[in-house]
């Protein structure tokens, strides 16, 4: 039996990294994620951890690449326009391979925007907002009890491949409480960290942590090395949910909270006698490919929805290319799609398809 | 199916989260699934507050509502902006004291309770929002008035335990009102 209550989204995601042996947090704070810092300045002393409020985002994503260098599992968090000032470090702890977890609870953007919840930052996140050929994975829960599983296991992924993930929730998720069912005990792997600079009283060689090649074809060496990894990533990893798309006419393409609300379009459009589907990518790095391949001959058309002006309908059309239409509907700026919306988009569809 | 679609909202201060948190906690209790959103936008800082909560037997789509089976309202800019999201056959519990206009729909159940007044003439106006949810709880059954008590004792902190029998007073009153 494990320990059930009724918690806040950004709590979870603190109380699960804590639990996934994260003794290390540095962050600014931004709504809608603050209560992840409130949660980490209050538990990480009592595990003899460090939280650290750093003068700005900045600085504490290069705190995160230190802890980092250092083999300890670190974690920062903020909310779009504070991952936009991360970019750099980012990039530099892509080049540098190292584990790391990045929260982003999105809001509406570009620029300052607003603090409403929105899913713009979806070509940030997976196409790399920072420079160079390089990604991170992108996990996208879809509720509390999610945002604990996946932020222990995005510490394991990062471990396992030395790579960034994001958690890349939004306003709701980090602001909606839910039931959430703690194991008693984290099952925490243990990964080889013979490449941390740690401190060895000469006892071996020390090793480099470094994102700078200056020669041309050795730097072109380590992006291969990059893309093997990548690639090995795109196989093992891809995570997704396949709900309602046996008989689907439609299928729905949706991820985080807009899943849910697609879940509630599939209701409602069954008592209206309408068969919607849904894929719901749960890794958006690496996007679910194998989750299209399962259901591309079932459905007249998918129909993308998003808190955005459209940014995951790319990929998705990029995997069912020109196999079948793919349509888009969504909000932007902090506004949720209703169910309403959804389903005049969902009748729209249908008339182009009798 | 049991299915609970409730929005409480009114100025910040009169407890419209703590009344949400708590339904949600004894839904909790009463291993019904749950959902708790807060409003956390500008309205806030400007003093309005709603919640939504979903206390269902299913699991639940989406805790972003459109529509409600039930509403609280404790003042009138929230009676304005949610009475068309209520439900045909839903109800609006309203706070009389805070709430000038009345509501106009004629599909739905209507109960006016002057909240703020009892609570003040009871002599802790932090009470207004219990009456309410009493009315709430006894109309919807969304929960059990035990599993609220247990709420109360787990959700507020030890030094406000005191509390607790004085507000399941209140809380019986508001049934009954």
């Amino acid at each position: 039996m494990g320990q059930k209550l009724l918690m806040k989204g950004n709590e979870v995601i603190a109380e699960a990294a804590i639990r996934a042996g994260c003794r290390h947090y540095f962050g600014y704070p931004i709504t809608p994620q603050t209560e992840i810092m409130h949660y980490m300045a209050k538990k990480m002393p009592l595990v003899g951890g460090v939280f650290l409020q750093a003068e700005s985002e900045v600085a504490a994503i290069n705190m995160v690449y230190g802890a980092a260098s250092t083999g300890k599992r670190v974690m920062t968090s903020s909310s779009s326009p504070g991952i936009s000032l991360k970019q750099e470090g980012i990039s530099y702890i892509a080049g540098a391979q190292l584990p790391a977890v990045i929260v982003n609870i999105m809001r509406g953007g570009p620029g300052l925007g607003g603090i409403q919840p929105s899913q713009s930052d979806y070509f940030q996140a997976t196409k790399g907002g920072g420079h160079g050929d390089y990604r991170m994975v992108v996990l996208a829960p879809a509720g509390v009890q999610e945002l604990y599983e996946m932020t222990v296991e995005a510490f394991n992924i990062s471990d396992r491949y030395r790579i960034m993930t994001m958690i890349l929730g939004d306003g709701v998720l980090g602001q909606m409480m839910e039931v959430v069912n703690f194991r008693d005990e984290e099952k925490i792997e243990k990964f080889d960290k013979s490449w941390a600079a740690n401190g060895h009283e000469n006892a071996r060689e020390h090793n480099m942590i470094t994102s700078i090649h200056l020669d041309p074809a050795v730097l072109e060496q380590w992006n291969v090395g990059f893309q093997n990894k990548y690639k090995l990533i795109s196989q093992n990893e891809q995570r997704y949910e396949l709900y309602n798309c046996e008989d689907a006419e439609i299928i729905l393409v949706a991820y985080g909270s807009v899943s849910r609300i697609c879940k509630g379009v599939i209701k409602e459009a069954a008592e209206q006698g309408i068969t919607l589907g849904l894929v719901r990518p749960v890794t958006l790095f690496p996007f679910p490919v194998d989750a299209f391949e399962k259901v591309i001959n079932t459905p007249k058309a998918f129909l993308t929805v998003e808190m955005s002006a459209g940014q995951m309908v790319e990929d998705v059309k990029l995997t069912v290319n020109g196999r079948k239409p793919v349509y888009f509907t969504g909000r932007m700026g902090g506004m949720i799609p209703t169910v309403n919306n959804i389903m005049t988009k969902v009748l729209e569809i249908k008339d182009n398809h009798r | 199916m049991f299915l609970n679609e409730i929005i409480i909202a009114g100025f910040g201060g009169q407890g419209i989260l703590s009344a949400g948190r708590l339904l949600a906690y004894a839904g909790m209790l009463e291993d019904k699934r749950v959902s708790f959103l807060p409003s956390y936008g500008p309205e806030m800082r400007g003093g309005t507050a709603n919640c939504m909560v979903v206390i269902s037997d299913e699991d639940i789509a989406s805790p972003v509502l459109n529509s409600c089976s039930a509403l609280i309202v404790m003042n009138s800019p929230s009676l304005e902006k949610f009475e068309s999201w209520v439900k045909p056959g839903g109800i609006i519990i309203s706070d009389s004291s805070m709430v000038q206009k009345k509501v106009k729909r004629s599909d739905i159940k209507v109960f006016e309770i002057p909240a703020t007044q009892l609570a003040n003439e009871f002599g802790n106006k932090t009470y207004s929002n219990i009456y309410l949810l009493g009315k709430l709880i006894k109309e919807t059954g969304c929960v059990k008035p035990e599993n609220f008590e247990k709420a109360l004792y787990g959700i507020l902190s030890e030094k406000r335990h005191y509390m607790i029998p004085e507000e399941m007073e209140v809380l019986k009153v508001g049934m009954e009102y």
